[in-house]
């Protein structure tokens, strides 16, 4: 164990760069964004997620926000345990039937103000689940959305670009 | 002759089934085949039905013999697997669930997928847990939402002071009606379907998929597609190995291993979103082939990281290997017992750290695996360290086996696939288990009805059977030492 605590003092870090948000993306992601609430929220998200029905792929590129590469906490954002604690709650997957009343109870046990980032393509209409009768539809059918972020899964590059997005975006 | 190849004779086969041999079967016959299983002669791989028929699959212990039985049910009912057989208690739930088919003498009858919400004003129907009395026993739910960033299910627990008496789990909350998506779906889209059942294990859904698909449409793929999917779902086994072994240990609030799997991971995923296109993989394995090929300096880039992650590895192997406090932690925690695991054909590495061997890469081998020399791990003790154990050793086999797979043959990487009408079975090894997957192919070459098997329906009820006795605190521990899918049982 020394010599890899040793090694990871002598190495120089592997966390990379923030992604570069392009103006375009930024005007697009944040047309719908709350500025009062942007305001109030400040430089720091806490972030409850939410698996609403996803195949779990989102939730693999979610986790690696976490590793050395992307390390998402060096930009004051990070993932609580508790709706009660956050701002933001990222929610994945179509919303199920079975997890609708949950994704509502979360949604209200979060405090306001408080935004809601969806994940994935299944999130904005269903993806390849729509029509299914299991199956509600987008996370905007249950809860309204701020923020979406595409991809089957997004990969962490894009996960992080919308999640900066919520704290750089320009107030209007 | 096996005892399976004597229950088909009891039954009219079809000529159709390919992959898998099937039978149409009476009752009596269906009645054997439970009797085989009480008497653990054979081991239940699936269970499902359609609007008026079962089906079961069964194999023998070696996976040399395999046969699915059809039982038709003209009135709605077929009698029941889950009275002799536990293993099949809640896929014969999820039976009555989906099809409206009741299996007589279930002796749990309360719905399991459904939770009253599919109908009505989706509101939930009442569900009772089942009882534990005795002095001072509280209960703790928890979930569906969890505390960490994970697919939702509900667990109550009943415990007495800090160790759990009873864990009963209660899922569901993540069905999408995935064989109903499937039934009518062009291929294209079904194989799209299939590598979304558990997005993890993607690459080795949709190689069991597109391999009933071949099975039902008698086709045969290009040598060089066989091992670009070997070398995907070997990638894909490192990936989420390497993943669970980190995880694991910060479950045990040692980060530092978690931290160095972690890097190792995604250096795995990026060697997959530039070589594949697609970081995990998805719809790079369709029926008839691959949809991408390897490139030569792809092939080096993999080159270089097995060197890279074979480097590295030992060190982290050491780490794990050398930290008392971490092996307090998982050594002696959680057991599996070598009988209930065999009871329930538990696959994967929870089956192979409780004294199993079976490994559908060995025991039902296609190529190109039929020709490649590896081994299959295995340990006895059962708990999370010798699960931790089992994963490291799959780790250096699929390293060893991705080295070995470098040299693919050249050739074409795709066939198409003839519209004629078929049927057909596979059975895949992923990383978490066996995947057991039939289709029946319409005359237009559409899915007429498909079903998809997740190792997860015989390895999440023995996590009910590893907690007990064990403490609260080392539940999350022993839930990611099994790492059952969600999305995946829940379809």
């Amino acid at each position: 164990m020394r010599r890899l605590l040793l090694d990871g003092l002598i190495h120089s870090p592997l966390t990379e760069k923030a992604p570069h948000l392009e103006d375009s993306d930024l005007a697009a992601l944040a047309a719908n964004l709350d500025t009062a609430a942007r305001r109030r929220l400040g430089r720091s998200l806490s972030i409850r997620q939410v698996d609403a029905g996803s195949c779990n792929g989102c939730e693999l590129e979610i986790h690696a926000l976490a590793n050395a590469f992307y390390d998402l906490e060096r930009f004051g954002l990070r993932f609580v345990a508790s709706p009660r604690h956050a701002d933001v709650l990222m929610v994945t997957g179509p919303v199920t039937k079975n997890m609708q009343e949950a994704l509502e109870r979360t949604y209200a046990a979060t405090p306001e103000p408080k935004w809601v980032v969806a994940v994935g393509d299944c999130a904005l209409d269903g993806g390849c689940f729509a029509g299914s009768p299991a199956i509600i539809g987008g996370v905007g059918a249950v809860v309204p959305v701020d923020l979406h972020i595409r991809g089957c899964p997004p990969s962490p590059i894009a996960l992080l670009k919308g999640l900066l997005t919520l704290l750089r975006a320009p107030l209007s | 002759m096996t005892i399976l190849d004597a229950l088909l004779a009891k039954g009219r086969p079809v000529a159709a089934a390919a992959g898998w041999p099937r039978a149409e079967v009476d009752a009596e016959t269906w009645r054997d085949a439970i009797e085989l299983l009480a008497a653990r002669q054979c081991t239940l791989t699936a269970l499902w039905a359609e609007v008026a028929t079962a089906h079961v699959a069964l194999r023998d212990e070696t996976g040399e013999a395999a046969a699915i039985l059809s039982l038709a049910c003209p009135d709605g009912h077929f009698p029941s697997i889950g009275e002799a057989h536990p293993p099949a208690i809640r896929l014969e739930r999820a039976i009555h669930d989906l099809t409206g088919l009741v299996a007589d003498g279930l002796p749990d009858t309360r719905p399991w997928l459904d939770h009253g919400r599919w109908t009505g004003d989706g509101t939930a129907a009442p569900y009772a847990f089942l009882g534990a009395e005795g002095e001072s026993l509280h209960q703790i739910p928890v979930g569906p939402v969890h505390a960490g960033i994970i697919e939702p299910g509900h667990f109550r627990f009943t415990a007495s002071g800090e160790t759990v008496v009873r864990l009963e789990e209660r899922l569901g909350y993540v069905h999408k009606g995935n064989a109903g998506l499937m039934a009518g779906a062009d291929l294209a889209r079904a194989a799209k379907l299939a590598g979304r059942m558990s997005g993890d294990s993607t690459v080795a859904y949709s190689i069991a998929f597109a391999r009933a698909v071949e099975a039902a449409a008698g086709v045969a793929i290009p040598p060089r597609a066989a091992w670009l999917r070997a070398v995907m779902a070997e990638l894909e086994r490192l990936a989420n190995h390497l993943g669970d072994i980190g995880a694991i240990c910060n479950d045990a609030a040692f980060a530092l291993m978690h931290a160095h799997t972690g890097v190792l991971r995604e250096r795995t995923l990026r060697f997959c979103g530039a070589a594949f296109g697609h970081r995990l993989m998805m719809d790079r394995v369709i029926p008839g082939g691959v949809a991408v090929d390897l490139s030569r300096e792809a092939a080096a880039a993999l080159s270089a990281l097995l060197v890279e992650i074979g480097g590295a590895f030992p060190r982290l192997i050491d780490l794990y290997d050398n930290t008392a406090s971490l092996q307090d932690r998982t050594v002696g925690t959680g057991i599996l017992s070598a009988d209930l695991a065999r009871r329930y054909g538990a696959g994967g590495p929870i089956g192979r750290a409780s004294g199993g061997s079976f490994d559908a890469r060995k025991a039902m081998p296609f190529p190109p695996y039929d020709g490649l020399a590896f081994t299959v791990p295995t340990l006895t003790a059962g708990d999370v360290n010798a699960r931790v154990w089992v994963r490291i050793r799959e780790v250096e086999q699929s390293l060893a086996l991705l080295t070995a797979l470098i040299r693919l043959p050249a050739g074409p990487v795709r066939v198409e696939i003839p519209a004629r009408s078929g049927e057909g079975a596979a059975l895949v090894e992923g990383f978490r288990g066996d995947i057991f997957a039939w289709v029946r192919i319409a005359g237009d070459g559409t899915v007429g009805a498909c079903h998809l098997r997740d190792p997860s329906w015989f390895q999440w009820p023995l996590l009910e059977a590893a907690i007990e006795g064990n403490i609260v605190a080392d539940f999350p521990l022993l839930n990611k030492s099994f790492n059952c899918s969600y999305s995946g049982h829940d379809g």
